[in-house]
């Protein structure tokens, strides 16, 4: 700790940590563009210019930009010195000479950190009276919105895109005044995080292109703190509402998740909620076939009726922990299945006891980016998990870093620390099926099959600690790349291995397990980060059912009656055996919140809510539980699936489900031994500040609040009253003390932007103050158990049969593999047409190239062909949740054949 | 078609061997993006974004990438120019010594402004912030030849020469 001297006040500080997060973190004003707590300071701006004094003697002192200057000890600066003071504001004054005075209609406003600056920075008159430049906009794709007059040349957007998330296609044309950021030509952001470009620009260049559709000022928004339902990770978000509509979705800063930074799936992909496609009656299905609407006390009865004597229970792994347990306490244990998929089921109970030895460090995302090496085993997390993919991305940055420390540049230098280490990376060793995006930074890559994949791991393991055994022979490449794996990885001090579900391989998994732990066991502090599917594929796992989907399915064709939750099983089982389940069965319940294959099956429908009209928990690929609030009431009958089928064991009889209230769901699902945790991931309904204020939904300046439904009503509707949890449905309560994951919403006085996240952490860019949100449960210390004997290689035969069918393999796509994310316009607008990959030989045989058609009978589905060179014969790869496939492949071989009719669809793109 | 053959088809077989020739002297390919942008105009006049998409793809960058450096400098030429680029100092040397009648009289002779290029293609006019010989002041460049102490009536001679 350094103590440094600012205006008179004495402050600690980090030494040598810069100027300007010191300053920020002791609470203090000083106005910035481009540095930003992820990217680090290059000193562009020279809005952070503060006067330093050699010592006490020194009245005059120097101009120094904050950003650029390490903290030492004894350190005197000022803040509000005239020099200073007037520097900062002829620098924003130039900044704002081609600025357009178009605030009242740019969609920043109010969340413009532009505006903040200015205002602080006191420039309130423009004395500029010359033209402005202006520039032609771009198309940049479904997600952004680009207007380059406002441009203030910070380079933070470039400095996101290229330097941390990697991407190529947005650039900084031109010098001088006429700079210019954007792409060669206009066309997509190709890079899947685009849209934190939207929280990145300082104003209103790149803002939200959904959003601006039915644009709302941030401070009209009602929002609450939430969980991405996009994929495992559990990222941070704030959804917020207006007009009963959920309008956009912001990133909610954790440190130890996603900090600053969401996916384009996460941040896109809610449009669902708002869907034509919603249900919001209760429907039961006539004579005649059709649904008639009837009450919801009538729906409750009939749901009582189905379950009285008994019922197949189906839970899902995108439904909150609250209602799988609510189903899972309605149909008893032995009837309640997880909803995953058999394959993923039974991959979900191995990822648990895998983590239930303790055998290795579960890492936070943040973790991630501080290994020193990588190895991706099997899953391609971009399209999986994509917030894992960035965080590697990070990780592979770590040797420039230790490189810079070693030559004393401080590691917020980002200029000096890129510029130095240009040609260094840690090393990231990625085994996949088919080739992914990372390859570009990886040092080693190895392609093969699933079950070659998992030779390879075993093979590592095996090389690392001979008590592990190793799996079959493998060829010189996997070989080669085995040796090379086994040395990197062996000389790192914190070497990462990941791994997951979604190649529905246990191989896999076992392998990357006993990778980390012969790892661990040689000293280091390794980590083993398994991925699952869907936001709460890990919690329903934890929760545990007694039957796997497939006997689920086979019990309701036999006659049982079948209560599903929130999951449409046709994307998840065979569909023989769905429709038998479903034929079979005496009643079917599907309790949803879109329409979809299932509930067009059902006899009974009630309409669930949606994660942005509940409050639950979700418990992400590390077991950390974390609480998603109620953005907005349901509207309609639409409610919690829990709440349906609270009532329905109600009117069935039963006396141990009578929950009136969320938080008493929580507590009957902490009970559970496993999940005692969840009850400590948020603050219960009681929950007060010490003033005995609630936490305000809606900001101070929410307005039109008494007129917002006169065109329905004239009179004053009565504010919605908050039962259930902390949050008030008002701008009523205070914000600033609440326990982060209460964090509705992000602002503080002069600081209107997200920016003002800052004033919420412990110090600028660390953990939230109080401690980041989510309770990890699944941390364990070592089991006694035998590490190198738990699991071990199968022998499984690799390759054709020789009859010419093709073994269907699933390869995942970040837009449109997931399926309520895909059902959101954007999303499905960025998209690829369903595709299959065959291998060179295999494409040659069947005589189609790239971007020709081949048909699956068995699946009655046509692909879009394309060729990798190096797949092996008798296999193909098919994008999972497009062209009409749900989530598994078949596990029977099927034809493949040319189609001749086959027209690849133009892309529509929506421009403007 | 290759991707070699690709190449070709838009850059000549020199221009691909004078820009291999350069990266052989450069730690990585990215590093003769300027002298490979500055072949290339050398040989055509100005850098088409066929030509610029060929280049990036030989040095194994985006297209984008290099069109950020290409772009920043002035002199590097993204749209068509005239057989000679005539480049007229207006720093504060040349306008001590009154370039602005030297401008006008260049303008009115050619009938275009700064920026623009003659109707016949002949010539394009382009201000420039210094040529580095102040002593010869005002001083106009043309291709690669400088001009100094130009005064208006050496106009027409001097743009004579350059056909």
């Amino acid at each position: 700790m350094a103590k440094i001297s600012v205006d008179g006040v004495e402050f600690d500080a980090k030494e040598g940590e810069n100027l300007l997060q010191a300053v920020l973190s002791a609470q203090l004003e000083l106005p910035y563009f481009c540095w930003h707590p992820s990217l680090g300071s290059v000193g562009a701006c020279r809005q952070c210019a503060v006067i330093q004094y050699a010592d006490e003697e020194d009245t005059q002192g120097r101009l120094i930009m904050a950003c650029m200057t390490p903290v030492a000890d004894g350190m005197r600066v000022s803040l509000e010195a005239a020099h200073a003071r007037d520097f900062r504001a002829s620098v924003i004054e130039w900044l704002m000479e081609n600025h357009p005075h178009d605030c009242p209609v740019c969609e920043e406003g109010g969340e413009c950190h532009l505006q903040d600056m200015t205002v602080m920075s006191g420039h309130t008159a423009r004395r500029y009276r010359g033209n402005k430049r202006t520039f032609e906009n771009q198309y940049l794709g479904p997600f952004l919105n680009h207007e380059m007059n406002r441009c203030i040349t910070c380079y933070r957007c470039v400095r996101y895109y290229q330097d941390y998330a990697g991407g190529t296609d947005l650039q900084a044309f031109g010098s001088r005044a006429r700079m210019y950021f954007g792409r060669e030509e206009a066309g997509v952001l190709e890079n899947p995080f685009s849209g934190n470009l939207v929280e990145v620009c300082p104003t209103g260049v790149f803002t939200d292109k959904p959003f601006s559709k039915t644009y709302t000022r941030k401070w009209d928004l009602q929002s609450a703190p939430s969980v991405c339902a996009g994929c495992a990770v559990g990222c941070n978000t704030i959804p917020s509402e207006r007009y009963g509509r959920l309008k956009r979705v912001h990133n909610r800063y954790n440190g130890s998740v996603n900090g600053y930074f969401l996916c384009d799936r996460g941040r896109y992909g809610f449009g669902y909620v708002n869907d034509d496609a919603r249900i919001h009656k209760v429907g039961v299905r006539a004579a005649d076939g059709v649904f008639d609407v009837i009450s919801a006390e009538e729906g409750e009865e009939k749901l009582g009726d189905i379950v009285r004597d008994g019922a197949i229970g189906i839970g899902s792994p995108r439904a909150s922990l609250e209602s799988n347990l609510a189903l899972k306490v309605l149909v008893g244990e032995e009837n309640f299945c997880t909803g995953l998929s058999s394959a993923e089921d039974a991959l979900m109970r191995l990822i648990l006891d895998v983590y239930e030895c303790g055998g290795a460090r579960i890492p936070t995302l943040a973790q991630v980016e501080e290994a020193d090496a990588v190895l991706i085993l099997g899953e391609d997390v971009l399209n999986t998990a994509p917030r894992v993919a960035l965080a590697v991305r990070q990780s592979v940055r770590n040797e420039s870093l230790e490189m810079a420390e070693q030559a004393g540049i401080p590691l917020w230098q980002e200029a000096g620390v890129r510029s130095h280490g240009r040609e260094s990376a840690s090393p990231l060793l990625v085994a996949s099926l088919l080739p992914t995006e990372l390859d570009e930074l990886a040092t080693h890559t190895c392609n093969g099959a699933p079950e070659s994949l998992a030779a390879a791991g075993f093979a590592i393991a095996h090389r690392l600690n001979s008590a592990y055994a190793a799996g079959e022979e493998l060829d010189g490449p996997t070989q080669s790349f085995v040796d090379d794996a086994a040395a990197v990885l062996s000389r790192a001090k914190r070497p990462l291995v990941i791994s997951g579900t979604s190649l529905r391989n246990d191989g896999l998994i076992k392998a990357a397990a006993n990778i980390a732990w012969a790892l661990k066991a040689q000293g280091c502090d390794a980590g083993l980060l398994l991925t699952a599917a869907e936001a709460n594929s890990c919690g329903v796992g934890m929760l545990g059912g007694g039957v796997d989907l497939d006997t689920a399915l086979r019990a309701a064709a036999a006659g049982q009656a079948l209560v599903v939750l929130e999951n449409d099983v046709t994307r998840r089982a065979d569909p023989d055996l769905v429709a038998s389940a479903f034929s079979g069965s005496t009643a079917v319940a599907v309790l949803d919140s879109l329409e979809n294959a299932t509930t067009e099956s059902a006899s009974l429908v009630l309409p669930a809510a949606t994660f942005a009209e509940s409050t639950g928990t979700f418990v992400n690929y590390e077991g950390r539980a974390q609480r998603f609030f109620e953005v907005f009431a349901a509207t309609g009958e639409t409610a919690p699936a829990w709440r349906w089928l609270s009532k329905a064991g109600a009117r069935a009889g039963r006396n141990d489900m009578h929950w009136q209230h969320v938080d008493q769901v929580v507590e009957a699902v902490a009970s559970h031994p496993r999940l005692v945790g969840v009850a400590d991931a948020a603050p219960n309904g009681g929950h007060r500040n010490a003033a005995g204020n609630r936490v305000p939904r809606a900001p101070h300046r929410y307005s039109g609040r008494t007129a917002m439904n006169a065109g329905v009503n004239i009179h004053e509707p009565k504010t919605q009253v908050d039962e259930e949890t902390p949050l008030s449905y008002s701008m009523e309560g205070a914000m600033g003390d609440q326990p982060a994951a209460l964090t509705s919403y992000v602002w503080s006085p002069g600081w209107n932007s997200n920016q003002s996240v800052f004033k919420f952490q412990q110090e600028v860019g660390g953990a939230m103050a109080g401690g980041d949100p989510g309770v990890r449960m699944l941390d364990a210390e070592p089991a006694q158990v035998d590490f190198a004997q738990r699991y071990r290689p199968l022998q499984t035969p690799i390759g054709a049969e020789g009859d010419g069918r093709f073994k269907l393999l699933p390869t995942h796509s970040i837009f449109g593999s997931e399926e309520l994310s895909g059902r959101s316009q954007p999303i499905a607008e960025r998209g690829p047409q369903a595709f299959i990959v065959l291998g060179a030989a295999e494409a040659a045989r069947l005589q189609v190239a790239e971007g020709m058609g081949v048909r699956c009978p068995e699946l009655d589905a046509t692909f879009a062909v394309r060729v990798e060179e190096s797949l092996a014969e008798g296999l193909a790869v098919v994008a999972m949740g497009l062209g009409g496939l749900g989530d598994e492949v078949p596990s029977e071989r099927v034809t493949l054949e040319p189609d001749p009719e086959f027209v690849p669809p133009t892309t529509l793109i929506a421009r403007g | 078609m290759s991707e070699a053959d690709q190449l070709i088809d838009v850059l000549t077989s020199e221009e691909v061997e004078a820009i291999e020739a350069e990266i052989a002297h450069l730690p990585d390919r990215e590093s003769a993006a300027m002298e490979a942008l500055q072949i290339v105009q050398a040989n055509r006049g100005w850098v088409s974004d066929a030509s610029l998409s060929a280049i990036a793809r030989l040095l194994g960058m985006s297209a984008a990438a290099l069109d950020s450096i290409a772009t920043f400098y002035n002199l590097i030429f993204r749209q068509p120019v005239g057989r000679h680029v005539i480049m007229t100092c207006d720093s504060v040397s040349c306008f001590v010594m009154g370039c602005e009648k030297v401008h006008k009289a260049i303008e009115e002779s050619l009938g275009v402004s700064p920026g623009e290029t003659t109707e016949d293609g002949r010539y394009t006019l382009l201000p420039i912030v210094c040529l580095g010989a102040c002593d010869r002041a005002p001083v106009i460049m043309i291709d690669d030849e400088l001009h100094g102490d130009v005064a208006v009536e050496d106009v027409p001679a001097i743009l004579e020469r350059y056909p």
